[in-house]
């Protein structure tokens, strides 16, 4: 006998798929099949119910290398004494977990006089710079199916980081007035690699490598019709720059959806800006909105409770007591580089994998501890490796779709015995810092 | 004038933050009592004794203040902050947001400073006689009103983003800018006396950037306009001038558009070499990878173990993945 649980969210990309259907076994203890998800989003669920190679308590790094068990008890208070003894400790991560664990993590920074901040400081950071310079037009994923016909996609290849994107909601889906689907929607692809998405597009623009802005700024004065200087642009035909901004401006409704190819590509914030400015001047001619392509399930989440509770929603240093914010001075990397804190603590990403090498040194040079599920190139080199529970698939919990869109995540399965959720154990840290800065 | 004297006594293990250096801080006070004066640490707080030796007194006003600092300050931030008068004199090296938000008085920087100097600068002169990172004179995140008014002067190079938002005031470059120059600027003189690596007055609205050496690759929403005699240092010359940003609103006057412009001197035109971002090589030689095999000779090393012995010994920062490819094909 099994058991099927239904409307399941999909804890791996932004997007948040929401239509999955779970199949375990009676005691609700092993995941059996996982119905209507991508790859990707599938083997995260099989994955984490295979209990046999998990580690399912906290470890300490020993000096000749090797990891100790510890208890629980032990890696809280190792945590807490590191959290109030550092002068500037760093908090990192947050992308993999729910709000409700983001909030008790903030409580402890703001105790700590820590900086926080989530994986947008080497994803979507700079997005959110450009959104503070001019703003954005946004709409919801909702919108994009039942209205959208002209796709932009810039710098991001969906069919590979989020595989039922293009299903769900920009190129395939026929929604209320969409009712032919693909057929209906003209699909720009900027991109300079041919892409499985690129494959799908009617115009690709090949973009010669670090050269997107001005490819965006000449497109601008495309739609406003000015000339432009010289006979290719940033790799690009002058007369294709022309015809792809005909192609936009004849739309009845745009989106243009953004990713790593510009955010961290030469230029960064101005990039963005660059493209909203786009979008906005488009809005001239017709419905234009822009939507960046979040990477982790809840990033989103961490930006909008970091905004609500410190007014910034990335690289937030607390250190004064009070919120500051400038990603270059308190973004994660920044500091690591220039040696500015001296405790790390990692709480649902694996910068050991993403960060500079210079960086990822220095972690291991400082005291630090790592929140994760799995074993990662971050847990090996951080003193203490805390395993905690999957959020969304053994603890439900807020998370925030890309397009702020907020959707609650459901528990599926029981975690293997003993285990505590990101929450419980942020819980007991934030009871002993109390304890520790009373005295 | 009275003078001030601080030497760093004890260089911060991490770095300090001293907003209160500044002659708005310092004048009527005695020297014990800028000793007392709070500078910050991570979430510490300390005096300025604890980590200076302070000399002679403040002046009757800010005014009659002068500041002279002396020993390794490479790790101060803030210094200057918010200054409206008196003068500044740092012997070394400063960091970040020296002269952020500087309304006047003056501030000269013998060695180099950090990145977001003279943000929001509203007035006053800052001279640099070393280099200035990234942000000079750019506005804070999210504000749309960059350096309003003063003078900055760079005698050395200037990183990106130099200018962003800037609305008034001159900058004077002596070396080379990185990319990013007078983004969103609507309004202020910018000059740079070495080459600027691209990407010059993007989305400009208004103001003026002359650009003495040359320019990487001109943005192809900037019209080249015709050739004017312009007087610079009291120097009549002759510049090409382009006029734009294109793609970007502009305001009229008397039935005039008015656009950005960028001065280039006759002649100067565009270096040939396309500006392609260049990054560390990521891949290994034969002889590089004869060496890895011998050094993990039988061993089953770790993705993390293989790549950091890779930075150590070939100074290569690779990814896990493609670290994990190369151990995959070693094996085979």
């Amino acid at each position: 006998m099994s058991k099927t649980v239904t409307d399941v969210i999909c804890p791996f990309c932004g997007t948040l798929c929401d239509d999955l259907v779970v199949v375990t076994d009676d005691e609700g203890k092993k995941i059996l099949s996982v119905e209507n998800a991508c790859a990707i989003g599938a083997e995260k669920f099989l994955h984490s119910s295979d209990h046999s190679h998990r580690v399912t308590r906290p470890r300490k790094l020993q000096e000749d290398g090797s990891f100790k068990e510890i208890t629980y008890e032990e890696a809280i208070e190792y945590t807490a004494q590191m959290l109030v003894n550092a002068k500037k400790p760093s908090m990192y991560g947050w992308s993999s977990t729910n709000c409700e664990s983001q909030s008790v993590g903030h409580e402890i920074a703001e105790l700590c006089g820590a900086l926080v901040d989530n994986t947008a400081a080497v994803c979507h950071g700079t997005t959110l710079v450009a959104v503070q310079n001019v703003g954005i037009p946004s709409c919801t994923l909702g919108e994009v199916k039942n209205r959208a016909d002209r796709i932009i996609f810039w710098g991001s290849n969906p069919a590979h980081g989020h595989p039922r994107h293009m299903s769900r909601y920009s190129i395939f889906p026929r929604g209320y007035f969409t009712g032919k689907g693909q057929k209906q929607r003209k699909i720009i692809v900027v991109d300079p690699r041919c892409t499985d998405t690129s494959s799908l597009a009617d115009v690709h623009l090949q973009v010669e490598q670090g050269y997107d802005y001005e490819l965006l700024q000449a497109l601008r004065a495309a739609v406003r019709g000015q000339e432009l200087t010289g006979d290719i642009i940033a790799g690009v035909p002058k007369e294709k720059v022309y015809e792809a901004a005909e192609m936009l401006k004849s739309g009845r409704f745009g989106v243009i959806f953004f990713g790593m190819g510009v955010t961290q590509s030469l230029g960064k914030d101005h990039n963005i800006d660059a493209a909203i400015m786009l979008t906005k001047d488009l809005n001239d001619y017709t419905k234009f909105s822009i939507i960046a392509m979040r990477g982790h399930y809840n990033v989103t989440g961490s930006g909008q409770v970091l905004g609500w509770q410190f007014g910034f929603p990335y690289s937030v240093d607390l250190s004064r007591g009070f919120a500051r914010y400038n990603p270059g001075e308190t973004g994660t990397i920044e500091v690591l580089k220039r040696k500015e804190i001296d405790a790390m603590f990692v709480l649902g990403s694996d910068p050991g994998a993403h960060f500079p090498m210079q960086c990822v040194k220095e972690i291991s040079k400082l005291p630090s501890v790592a929140i994760d599920p799995h074993i990662t190139p971050t847990t090996s080199i951080c003193k203490v490796h805390v395993p905690v529970a999957f959020v969304g698939v053994e603890v439900g919990g807020n998370c925030y779709r890309m397009d702020n869109v907020p959707i609650e995540s459901r528990k599926v399965v029981e975690p293997p015995e003993g285990m505590l959720t990101d929450q419980q154990f942020l819980e007991g840290v934030l009871k002993r810092v109390r304890e520790l800065k009373a005295n | 004038m009275d003078i001030v004297k601080l030497t760093l006594t004890k260089v911060p293990d991490l770095y300090l933050e001293a907003e209160n250096v500044t002659p708005d801080h310092f004048a009527g006070k005695t020297a014990q009592q800028i000793g007392e004066l709070h500078v910050h640490l991570g979430n510490q707080t300390a005096k300025i004794s604890d980590y200076f030796s302070v000399e002679g007194k403040g002046g009757e006003t800010a005014a009659d203040t002068k500041i002279v600092i002396a020993g390794p300050t490479d790790k101060v931030k803030y210094i200057g902050m918010k200054m409206t008068a008196g003068e500044i004199e740092v012997q070394g090296n400063t960091d970040m947001y020296t002269a952020a938000w500087m309304a006047g008085g003056k501030i000269h920087v013998k060695g180099n400073v950090d990145s977001f100097c003279a943000i929001g600068m509203t007035g006053g002169e800052f001279i640099v006689d070393g280099n200035a990172k990234n942000y000079l004179a750019a506005s804070y995140r999210g504000d749309w009103r960059g350096m309003q008014g003063g003078k900055v002067t760079v005698k050395g190079n200037a990183g990106s983003d130099t200018a962003t938002f800037m609305i008034g005031g001159t900058i004077d470059i002596g070396g080379n800018v990185d990319v990013h120059l007078g983004t969103h600027a609507e309004g202020g003189k910018i000059i740079i006396r070495g080459n600027a690596k691209g990407r010059v007055g993007g989305q400009m609205v208004k103001g003026d950037i002359f650009v003495l050496g040359q320019v990487e690759r001109m943005m192809p929403s900037y019209i080249l306009k015709g050739e004017e005699e312009v007087e610079l240092d009291g120097k009549k010359q002759m510049f090409q001038v382009w006029i734009g940003d294109m793609g970007e609103r502009h305001a009229k006057r008397k039935g005039e558009v008015i656009y950005g412009k960028i001065y280039v001197p006759t002649g100067a035109g565009e270096t040939a070499a396309p500006a392609i971002h260049t990054e560390k090589r990521k891949k290994l030689t034969d002889k590089q990878i004869e060496h890895l095999k011998e050094a993990f000779k039988d061993q089953e090393p770790t993705v993390q173990q293989v790549r950091t012995y890779i930075y150590d010994t070939f100074d290569v920062d690779m990814k896990p993945m493609q670290v994990s490819r190369l151990i995959d094909g070693i094996k085979r």
